[in-house]
């Protein structure tokens, strides 16, 4: 399947750039941003790994990643968040049979 | 009375004016939940029948005109601005110990998240109020100005923002969301003491 070249579209919101944002205001250790609209940026699974969670309410780290993602979320309809800290993920990897 | 709250409120004020004769048994229990879907059996889906209906209740059976205006429906307009209805939400919230903002209503949700919101509230076992926001713009932009959180289903416990579906979501699986609910309970019950 040939890459569609998403610079010609560039109101559409990729999981790249969802990615690159939260790495870069979050200090995000692990970023994984699914597309749940087939492609056309409008809903996002995002799981956010990072250390400055620690300590915060969950309803805080969700702010924390809404007000990372700010100018993207003016144009995303849906979002579902997951926001863990280092230890929390680890404890997830463990749970999983495969990895 | 105000015509955002559940739509149950409104069809129970409604009857209540004219099966004041009838026997006891009215159609609608007093349970909120039941109410609902029993105004939505009965109403069709379109708006104007709603509106009819409304109208009709909203004024005063025949030869009861002067009625005391303590006995006729208050009704107050949606809000026609995004200050009024932030000053509306405030309101609603401090009136309404469980407050669900959401995409259509619980007896028919409109959205997924929404209907998962929904889903929780009901197995956590709690009577809560809704308000549809697909049915009035202004709360829409409103209640996400209001708690600066940008999706909508939005839960509020006691005047204050709990979160969204996600957020609801694992607080119910850690237990956490059962606590705040019994908290907010006793709170209520605290307060329904002391009021004289």
């Amino acid at each position: 399947m040939e890459e569609f070249d998403m610079s010609a579209t560039p109101h559409i919101i990729t999981p790249a750039q969802i990615q690159s944002k939260l790495t870069e205001a979050l200090q995000a250790v692990f970023v994984e941003a699914k597309d749940m609209s087939d492609g056309c940026g409008a809903k996002f699974e995002i799981l956010t790994v990072s250390p400055t969670f620690e300590g915060k309410s969950l309803l805080q780290r969700h702010r924390a990643v809404n007000a990372a993602l700010a100018k993207e979320l003016e144009h995303i309809h849906a979002i579902t968040l997951k926001c863990l800290t280092p230890t929390q993920w680890d404890e997830t990897k463990k749970c999983q049979p495969d990895t | 009375m105000q015509a955002l709250s559940v739509s149950s409120r409104g069809f129970m004020r409604a009857t209540r004016q004219f099966v004041a004769k009838a026997p006891a048994s009215a159609p609608c229990a007093t349970s909120r939940r039941l109410s609902a879907s029993c105004m939505l059996r009965l109403s069709p889906a379109s708006n104007l029948a709603a509106a009819a209906r409304r109208s009709f209740a909203s004024s005063p059976p025949p030869g009861n005109e002067d009625s005391h205006d303590d006995f006729k429906p208050q009704r107050s307009s949606p809000p026609a601005d995004l200050d009024g209805a932030i000053k509306m939400i405030a309101e609603q919230v401090k009136k309404h110990q469980i407050m669900l903002y959401m995409k259509g209503t619980p007896a028919r949700p409109q959205c997924g998240f929404s209907a998962q919101a929904v889903r929780i509230l009901h197995a956590s076992g709690v009577d809560f109020d809704s308000v549809n926001v697909l049915d009035y713009p202004m709360i829409r932009e409103g209640v996400k100005k209001y708690s600066e959180w940008p999706t909508v289903p939005q839960l509020f416990v006691g005047g204050e923002f709990v979160g969204g579906c996600d957020i609801m979501t694992s607080l119910f699986q850690s237990g956490e969301l059962a606590q705040i609910l019994e908290e907010s309970a006793k709170k209520q019950q605290k307060e329904g003491e002391s009021a004289p």
